[in-house]
């Protein structure tokens, strides 16, 4: 009987497996509205978690599928690409697929508690329904092969992540999102700005067919005003770092949950989008050498990586040090993927993924402190090294990551961004890489020896371990960054494959 | 010698193969650590599982001295880091004496700091005991790593795990020194260091330690002053100054971590690792020929005169000791920048003597502040008489670190020395004998006041016998034993260096 089950299951996938690309955007799209029917806080909750991690199986399935039988293309509604939206799957975008579903996964059963507590009871749904709504335009940001739909999803996510932000107890969760609202706005019309300069002088929104298109028309002041506009908008959705000014509140005052999934996961997708623009959209074109726009991305990317870890330095919120911390790493990953070498581009993509992993985790550990304890600022860590040692141990893995120790997935990516340094032959910047990384030691510190250097605050109760809800989630993520440091081969690989790809792809464009 | 009846020995004490025990050196301290953590409530027991597992390490440490002495460099991967950059073991003779040093005086300190830290009343002994474990497992991943990104690791598990045990005390003086410790040792490695690895594995494609060096031939004159400026700088441990205020530092820690860590494991991994790089990664040749390594041998000559200066002035008997490890280790630099085949053998050849001299001392320091609570040195006089021992183990250890026969520091001097006369620069050879009659102006006094009335007192008062626990006592007066033995076994002990810098290289 089980037996007839099991092979109608799985006869049903294999049909739906050409399927999956849509699939991938389309379930927790759908998924968001029926959030909204269900109302009830602990069923909206296990609707999500279940929808969560469907999309996360398709996510590790697109994968496989790329890795055996190489890119994915798929027609939307069988109208073809150029005309049609087409949503592409290679290896960086299935990576990123992987990373982001992943997150959404892994954050779910830490997030019952955490947003029961943090999230006024009635709306509890309607933060599921935005997580949903979030989840699906980050994936469709990745997924799709269409400059214009990227810039649909990029609104979808977006809106919806200024409602989970503004969601939060603390009225400043306000003006936080509403100030992310203006300038996220103004970034994603910057962005559409471009596309439509770019649409004017090609008549295509394609992502694959402007890039063959745009060699012959480089010499265009259109044009290249149209590269300044896109990057302009989607440096400031990735908080690059003069641009950063939004993120700071939005990730001190938000919803634990949604700090750690925004975290994670946004400025990482709006990462990829800049290397899809400089090297697939842009890529045929040698905008990156002739217009200086390497050498700008490469000296705010240094900037960035010292100035916001510096800041970092004396802030006393915890959320906020790890989200000055963020604009900080996240120089890191703009700085590899403007040297423009194979070693730095790999080091951008290790970034994204092993930040979105480290980020996730310090966020969780922080999540949990705040559960039990109230932690707002570093010195209420005080004590709690010896009252929660499970949690506070695993911040100090995600520090040292942070920091760049060995043993660690941050020493990884930053040991390749250093040979991409030496590659490019410039020793500035190796010299920049580790101060940065020396700067993180001290923030990192401060932490650290708030936890377990200092004695709890007489005449606090007793505090307790986080429940295991919380607990598993926050080591398997924690977990995932020693081992993928222990052995980097298995995402060094993918992340290196990738950067080839997008390399080679960018070579052969340039022969028309 | 050693090689002398090693199968039966191997056979007795049921030995493992040296490439299986070269893991378990840095995995049993580590399980011993989580041991410790485990048995917290329970002293005895928690304090005899450090006992064990330091007998296990020797036990795991005897197959790969003998294995190396025999001629056989075991290795043993683990797992791939990167492509073709591996978490490695392997054995050769400096690393194989380094680690059998470091686990030998583990087992003494092991005895001491039990006895130290409970005549002392310390808070928080399981953590104590743990972490020094895990800097036991670490100083071990250091002696025996195959690369350099695995000694890099290792180094730096070092440096955080130490961080816990010189803060022990949790005032605001330890947490204010830690700062400075853990910020000058992370500074220099994570900012020179790991800038020089990375840079070594980009023209070299590799980060294996092998004979002869791995960068000779891809590297220019220019390249390699800068790699070697960024290396001797970047390991932080050896204390070269400007970087040395760490050390002086340190020594807020309760003193079985002064003695072990700051005078044996940490510092000793600083030049172990700066001697390790230029026999492996430069070759003896190559930092021969540069201009920066004649430049760096002079910083270090003049760390050592500057650190024994500062050392005469200190009152307090530990900073004494540490500043004059500061200008100890510069010693090994200055021998290891001369690049010759004396200058290396002798600074390894320091390592162990100066371990086991300054260890002495230290114990000898911590003994006198739990028997009598005295740390300043002016007060020190006519304690010799109370503790007779104590005074006379701190006289031979002083004796072998000022470089004086009958003690083993006498000979590793002399090759020091020799590696300087035969480079010709006088100002070098000049500056070991100076930094010698400096030893002698502060340190022999401490010792022969000892035995000096104390003011007030007549020279007819009766020697009462007041020492520190036996738990304190014996482990100082063997280790003072050793410095004594070590000068009559200096020469099979360096038959067993030999291969890492043979004399004379162009002989058949």
């Amino acid at each position: 009987m089980i037996a007839v089950y099991w092979q109608t299951a799985m006869a049903w996938l294999t049909q739906l497996e050409p399927h999956f690309a849509p699939l991938q955007v389309a379930i927790p799209l759908i998924a968001a509205p029926i959030c909204v029917l269900i109302r009830q806080r602990r069923i909206a909750w296990f609707f999500t978690l279940v929808v969560t991690w469907v999309t996360f199986a398709i996510a590790v399935a697109l994968l496989v599928q790329v890795r055996s039988s190489g890119d994915i293309s798929y027609a939307i509604g069988g109208w073809e690409p150029p005309w049609g939206i087409e949503y592409k799957v290679d290896l960086l975008s299935a990576l990123v697929l992987v990373i982001v579903a992943g997150i959404a996964a892994a954050v779910m059963p830490f997030a019952r508690v955490s947003v029961e507590r943090e999230v006024p009871n009635p709306r509890i749904y309607l933060f599921y329904t935005m997580y949903l709504l979030s989840l699906a335009g980050l994936l469709g940001i990745t997924i799709t092969g269409d400059a214009f739909n990227l810039f649909v999803f990029l609104e979808i996510s977006s809106l919806s992540s200024y409602v989970l932000i503004s969601l939060g107890r603390d009225t400043r969760a306000l003006t936080a999102a509403f100030r992310y609202l203006i300038l996220g706005t103004l970034g994603a019309t910057f962005y559409v700005i471009g596309v439509g300069m770019l649409y004017m002088m090609t008549g295509t929104l394609n992502i694959a067919d402007l890039a063959t298109r745009l060699p012959a028309l480089q010499n265009l002041r259109v044009v290249e005003a149209a590269l300044a506009f896109l990057l302009v908008g989607v440096g400031l959705k990735l908080a690059l770092f003069p641009l950063h000014t939004w993120l700071p509140n939005a990730y001190a005052f938000a919803p634990t949950v949604a700090t750690i999934f925004i975290a994670a996961t946004a400025t990482k997708v709006s990462v990829y989008v800049m290397i899809r623009l400089l090297y697939t959209l842009f890529g045929g074109t040698d905008f990156f050498a002739t217009t200086g726009v390497d050498e700008a991305l490469v000296g705010l990317g240094m900037v960035g990586m010292i100035a916001a870890a510096l800041i970092a330095i004396f802030q006393r919120n915890v959320k906020r040090l790890l989200a000055y911390s963020s604009v900080s790493q996240i120089g890191y990953m703009v700085l590899g993927l403007a040297l423009g070498n194979v070693a730095g581009l790999t080091a951008a993509i290790l970034h994204i993924v092993y930040h979105a992993l480290m980020k996730a985790a310090l966020f969780m550990a922080v999540g949990c402190a705040t559960t039990q304890a109230r932690v707002v600022q570093i010195e209420d860590l005080a004590g709690l090294g010896r009252q929660m040692p499970v949690t506070m141990a695993s911040m100090v893995v995600g520090i040292l990551s942070l920091i760049g120790v060995p043993l660690t997935v941050g020493f990884v990516s930053k040991w390749y961004l250093l040979q991409a340094a030496f590659v490019a032959g410039d020793w500035a910047i190796a010299l920049v890489i580790v101060a940065s990384g020396l700067i993180a030691a001290v923030y990192g510190w401060r932490v650290i020896e708030a936890a377990y250097f200092t004695d709890a605050p007489e005449g606090r109760a007793e505090v307790a371990e986080a429940p295991l809800s919380m607990l598993v989630p926050l080591w398997l993520l924690t977990g995932l960054c020693v081992l993928l440091a222990l052995n980097a081969e298995w995402t060094m690989t993918l992340a290196e494959e990738a950067a080839r790809a997008l390399m080679n792809g960018a070579a052969a464009g340039v022969v028309p | 010698m050693i090689g002398f009846g090693a199968s039966e020995l191997t056979e007795a004490l049921a030995l493992l193969s040296a490439w299986q025990a070269l893991p378990l050196t840095v995995l049993v301290p580590a399980l011993g650590a989580l041991l410790i953590l485990l048995t917290g409530r329970w002293p005895n027991l928690r304090d005899s599982i450090t006992i064990a597992t330091s007998l296990t390490l020797l036990w795991l440490v005897l197959p790969i001295l003998i294995d190396v002495a025999q001629g056989g460099r075991p290795g043993n991967r683990l797992v791939e880091i990167f492509p073709g950059l591996p978490l490695a073991f392997k054995a050769e003779p400096l690393g194989a004496t380094f680690a059998a040093v470091a686990s030998i005086l583990w087992l003494a300190t092991s005895f001491y700091g039990i006895g130290y830290m409970r005549g002392h009343h310390e808070e928080n002994q399981t953590r104590f005991f743990a972490c020094f474990a895990v800097a036991i497992a670490a100083t071990m991943g250091i002696a025996l790593s195959a690369n350099m990104m695995t000694l890099f690791i290792f180094y730096e598990v070092l440096s955080v795990s130490t961080y816990p045990l010189v803060t022990h005390s949790g005032t605001d003086e330890a947490k204010r020194a830690g700062r400075v410790y853990l910020g000058i040792l992370l500074g220099t490695s994570i900012g020179l260091q790991l800038v020089a690895i990375a840079w070594t594995w980009t023209v070299a494609g590799t980060l294996d330690f092998e004979a002869g060096g791995i960068l000779a031939g891809h590297v220019s004159e220019v390249t390699v002053a800068v790699l070697l400026a960024l290396y001797i700088f970047g390991i932080g441990k050896a204390a070269i100054m400007p970087f040395h205020r760490w050390l002086p530092s340190a020594m807020v820690a309760p003193t079985p971590v002064s003695a072990l860590l700051h005078a044996v494991a940490v510092v000793k991994a600083g030049v172990f690792t700066v001697v390790k790089v230029v026999v492996y990664i430069f070759g003896l040749d190559l930092v021969a020929s540069s201009t920066m390594g004649l430049a760096l041998a002079y910083l270090a000559a003049a760390s050592i005169l500057i650190a024994s200066l500062v050392a005469m002035t200190k009152d307090n008997l530990k900073a004494r000791l540490a500043y004059s490890t500061v200008s100890q280790l510069s010693y090994i630099t200055l021998g290891a920048m001369l690049a010759t085949s004396a200058g290396v053998l002798g600074g390894g050849l320091h390592i162990v003597m100066h371990a086991f001299g300054k260890i002495t001392l230290f114990f000898c320091a911590g003994a006198i502040m739990v028997a009598a609570h005295k740390t300043e040195i002016s007060d020190m006089r006519g304690l010799g008489r109370r503790m007779p021992f104590t005074f006379v183990a701190f006289f031979v250890a002083a004796i072998s670190i000022i470089g004086l026969p009958p003690m083993g520091g006498a000979w590793s001097k002399w090759l020091l020395a020799l590696a300087a006369a035969e480079r010709e620069h006088v100002l070098l050879l000049a500056t070991y004998m100076i930094s010698s009659l400096l030893n002698i102006a502060y340190l022999v006094p401490i010792a022969v006041r000892g035995f000096m009335p104390a003011a007030g007192e007549g020279m007819g008062e009766g020697w009462r016998i007041r020492e520190a626990p036996m738990f304190c006592v014996v482990p100082l007066c063997l280790t003072a034993l050793a410095t004594l033995v070590l000068f009559f076994a200096a020469d099979p002990l360096l038959a067993f260096l030999e291969p890492i810098a043979p004399p004379t290289p162009e002989a058949p």
